[in-house]
């Protein structure tokens, strides 16, 4: 086959998705077809600044000729391509994979995937009621290949007690539904640190440090992206789950500002979260041709003495 | 790579262990002694980044010198290897026969999977409960213990175990049959009982292809090989050439044996015609579907027919490296090719210039760590590269990119034997055995209650009922109460159904499969809810748990079974069905691999067909 042979004439691919055919960019994946044509669909360990891992499967789509679903997120378009969005096929398995997650995770916070659950009908309840939380570090001290069988009374669920090692972060591993988007800002997507990775296997699979040393003790720098990347809230700056705590935190009243980060020569463009004038949190935009999002711990956390009016003498 | 590590250093155990695998550290980057130039350089910095392949042989080298890795170990390790201490957790704790927490030198593995159940597991470990103590807990002077595991491919012999012992000398050897007593002694220390030659059922008949060798050429010799005819299939495909070796494959017709049964020609052909370079070959012996231990028997009695194929599939797809990878649970199995690979090598028939044709090939064994998922193929190339055996997305295939990215052969053992045939007496002859779409002959593991268990070969279209009467009929009560194909992810065939033919086509028909070659008979006495909960214990087990269709849903699925089990369903007694039926549905259709997509074939199967949790408490 030669090279100009395996070229289209045309620089596009053309398919048919829900019975409407379009012609996406090569390489485009079948999300990229998806939205461009105004098909929503659901994500949840897909973000634009990763690379996609294609684990939550909730993005599945029916493809003509294949005998599983094919997950959007990362499968590109082929010419010819015929796919369904909304299949019966599809949207039980959305609903199901919405049902496992919302079973056995907390995802209070989770604003996109509630807003799925309530498109698919999802009734996590129908597993009934959920065990006993977990003791802190019992889910890290599981071993693979071996669990306690369970009774079916009532089923498993990831809750234990929250995480909370360091004055930056929490870590809540209840809202945790392994997106593996934390692990990937932490590695070579964004910040190259590699503190954390997933752990064990199956339904203990969790995210970790090495041997699940405090954060302190692990290579984590503080850069804060896995907060970024977060889709669950699992992952939180300290202020803002103490505020939540305190029943303090009211989004509806905070303003968001756009500034350049003054620590170094790069020129971050800070995103401001503040709340009744006070600054709460600090984020960066996703398609900033500089950050994509990400940051750094200066960036990220160096705001603390903003507002302080003992600063001078700090 | 800029690594942080703890403060936790390794024992001069743990040191030697690594230092004994990959040699003394060069410098204090690795771990070694920091001399002055290491302040302004680091001498090998970018290959460094190349040997994260050996993380998994490292940790099993800690592991057998001491029984678990420490963090000091693993601190070790990373230096040496320069992987970030966190991601050779995740790596640690994804295998089963790894131990991130200390664990005494001596441990015993009790199979309780589905054909030792059969076979009087459960009594077993009843009675390990009752004598030693409860599983996972120090036994003694706390110097053993012992674990419940799943299948460790001996079901022929079944009930099975297999004991490890760590130490300057480890030692690794299966025990089976195991009796109460084999075992005890086990934790003790005591060596355990001889394990006796495999005895072929169909010893002398000459019908065998596959099997011909077994029991009469010396299996740790290459002269006894040679003399039998060794070899001269990879002559024939010399002179054939790497195109002339594929026609044949393709004429032959021959469908993988692992269980997907893809055409081996068409897939030799894609990896031949990559222009990626170079290409590799990986011989896929995690062969860990319970009730199956063909590949076992293959490369414990015929190692060297295993080596020519594989060298004969290197030459035909163009492959410089080959990678054997063998479950961790078959210590003899590894012996046995490590020996023969050595006397390969030493006679010229694996290295730089083989049999003066030219052709480069060597073969390098790697040891599976007790994990199921790595017999899925990409995510055993991962397991070889030193990342979690978490199967990739397909496409892209391997043929595209597989081990290190690169165009990849990957075949099972017995797709691999039967290559020397074809080679030896064409494809068209290979292709007149057996019947039109289902060429060749195919081995199967007969195990539970059947007279003669044990390992059979027979041309394709041998009704079941063939090859149960073969092997002296049904044993336990005589009366069959299903028969269980393919394995965990396999299904039922009843004793109606008895008279289909084995093949691929007609097993389908069934709504059963071939799968691995796994038969596991099953009498009226089995309680075949148990054998259930077992299989869905396993997949809970198993998961890698990367995917939530499969994370999620092998975990639902056992809570489920349970209640139907004690006859407590969620609502009535159908909506409990239901759930479990909608559950299945996801796990295949959304699942990423062959696990989550075959997690709930057997339960389906046993409900529909065997009307299995049709009851509601009384």
């Amino acid at each position: 086959m030669s090279v100009a042979a395996a070229r289209p004439a045309a620089e596009g691919v053309t398919l048919e998705i829900d019975g409407t055919e379009l012609t996406v960019p090569r390489g485009a994946t079948i999300l990229d077809a998806c939205r461009s044509m105004g098909v929503d669909t659901p994500t949840l360990c897909y973000l634009e600044n990763l690379t996609p891992v294609n684990v939550c499967r909730v993005c599945v789509v029916e493809l003509e000729g294949s005998r599983v679903l094919v997950p959007a997120c990362s499968r590109a378009c082929e010419p010819g391509m015929k796919i369904r969005t909304d299949s019966e096929r599809v949207r039980l398995s959305r609903r199901l994979v919405l049902e496992f997650l919302a079973s056995s995770v907390d995802v209070s916070l989770a604003s996109e995937m509630q807003r799925s659950m309530i498109r698919y009908q999802a009734q996590p309840e129908r597993f009934g009621s959920a065990a006993a939380p977990h003791a802190a570090g019992e889910r890290d001290r599981a071993t693979p290949g071996h669990h306690h069988a369970p009774n079916g009374e009532r089923h498993q669920t990831v809750e234990q007690p929250v995480k909370v090692d360091n004055e930056l972060y929490v870590r809540d591993y209840s809202k945790c539904i392994l997106c593996y988007k934390c692990v990937e800002a932490c590695g070579s997507d964004a910040q190259n640190t590699f503190a954390i990775a997933v752990a064990g296997r199956g339904f203990d699979a969790r995210i970790s440090t090495e041997y699940a040393v405090p954060l302190p003790d692990s290579a984590c720098v503080y850069c804060g992206n896995c907060i970024g990347v977060c889709p669950t809230g699992a992952l939180m700056f300290k202020s803002e789950r103490d505020m939540r705590d305190e029943g303090t935190w009211d989004e509806s009243r905070q303003t968001k500002a756009d500034t350049i980060c003054g620590y170094c020569g790069v020129g971050c463009t800070l995103t401001v979260h503040a709340q009744d004038g006070e600054i709460v949190k600090v984020s960066s935009p996703m398609d900033h041709s500089v950050t994509r999002g990400h940051l750094c711990v200066k960036g990220r956390f160096g705001w603390q003495f903003v507002g302080r009016r003992d600063r001078e003498e700090v | 790579m800029d690594l942080h590590y703890t403060a936790a250093a390794p024992t001069a155990q743990e040191r030697a262990a690594v230092d004994q695998l990959l040699g003394p550290p060069t410098s204090g980057w690795e771990g070694g002694a920091r001399r002055p130039i290491d302040g302004h350089t680091a001498p090998d910095a970018r290959e460094a980044r190349g040997r994260r392949h050996l993380l998994l042989p490292a940790l099993h080298a800690v592991s057998a010198r001491v029984g678990w890795v420490s963090e000091g170990a693993l601190n070790y390790i990373c230096r040496r290897l320069t992987v970030p201490p966190a991601d050779a957790y995740g790596v640690l704790s994804f295998y089963a026969l790894l131990s991130a927490t200390p664990r005494p030198p001596t441990i015993v593995h009790v199979c309780d999977d589905i054909a030792c159940m059969v076979s009087g597991a459960q009594a077993l470990c009843a009675d390990l409960e009752r004598t030693v103590g409860p599983a996972g807990s120090p036994v003694g002077d706390g110097s053993a213990l012992w674990l419940r595991s799943p299948c460790l491919g001996l079901c022929e012999r079944a009930p099975a175990a297999l004991q490890t012992v760590a130490g300057e000398q480890p030692r690794s050897e299966p025990i089976a049959p195991a009796s109460s007593a084999d075992l005890r002694a086990a934790l003790a220390g005591v060596a355990t009982p001889a394990y006796t030659p495999y005895q072929l059922p169909q010893h002398g008949s000459s019908d065998l292809r596959l099997l011909r060798r077994i029991g009469r050429v010396d299996p740790t010799s290459i002269d006894a090989y040679l003399t039998a005819g060794g070899y001269a299939a990879l002559r024939r495909a010399f002179e054939l050439g790497p195109a002339g070796v594929i026609a044949e494959v393709s004429q032959s017709k021959l469908l993988g044996r692992g269980g997907a049964a893809f055409a081996t020609g068409r897939k030799w052909e894609a990896v031949a015609n990559q222009p990626e370079q170079p290409h590799h070959l990986v011989c896929n012996a995690d062969e860990s579907e319970p009730g199956t231990f063909k590949d076992r028997v293959l490369m414990e009695e015929d190692p060297f027919a295993l080596l020519e194929a594989m060298t004969i599939a290197a030459f035909a797809g163009g492959c410089e490296y080959g990678y054997l990878y063998v479950r961790g649970e078959y210590p003899r199995a590894t012996r046995r090719l490590s020996g023969a690979i050595e006397q390969a090598r030493a006679r010229g028939f694996l290295g730089q210039n083989i049999l003066q044709s030219g052709l480069r090939f060597d073969v390098e064994l790697r040891s599976g760590a007790g994990a199921y998922i790595c017999g899925e193929e990409t995510a055993l190339f991962n397991s070889i590269e030193g990342f979690r055996g978490e199967p990739r997305n397909k496409p892209p295939f391997p043929v595209q990119k597989g081990l290190f990215g690169k165009p990849t052969v990957v075949n099972n053992v017995e797709t691999l034997l039967n290559v020397l045939d074809i080679i030896v007496s064409g494809g068209a002859n290979f292709a007149a055995i057996g019947t039109p779409a289902s060429t060749g002959t195919k081995l199967f593991c007969l195990s539970g209650h059947v007279v003669i268990p044990g390992l059979y070969e027979v041309p394709f279209g041998v009704t079941l009922r063939q090859l149960i009467e073969s092997a002296g009929g049904v044993a336990g009560s005589k009366r069959l109460q299903a028969v269980l194909m393919g394995g965990a992810a396999g299904a039922f065939v009843t004793a109606d159904e008895l008279d289909t033919p084995l093949t691929f086509e007609d097993m389908r028909a069934v709504k059963a499969t071939l799968g691995s070659g796994v038969v596991l008979l099953l009498d009226d006495t089995v309680n075949l809810e148990a054998l259930l909960l077992r299989i869905a214990a396993f997949f809970r087990d198993e998961s890698c748990g990367q995917c939530v269709p499969c994370r999620v849903g092998t975990a639902r699925q056992e809570e489920s079974l349970r209640r139907l089990a004690a006859g407590r369903p969620l609502g009535s007694l159908p909506q409990e069905r239901a759930l479990l039926t909608e559950m299945g549905q996801a796990m295949r259709d959304a699942s990423i691999c062959g696990l989550g997509q075959t997690a709930s074939a057997a339960i389906e199967s046993a409900m529909t067909k065997l009307n299995a949790f049709t009851r509601t408490a009384t």
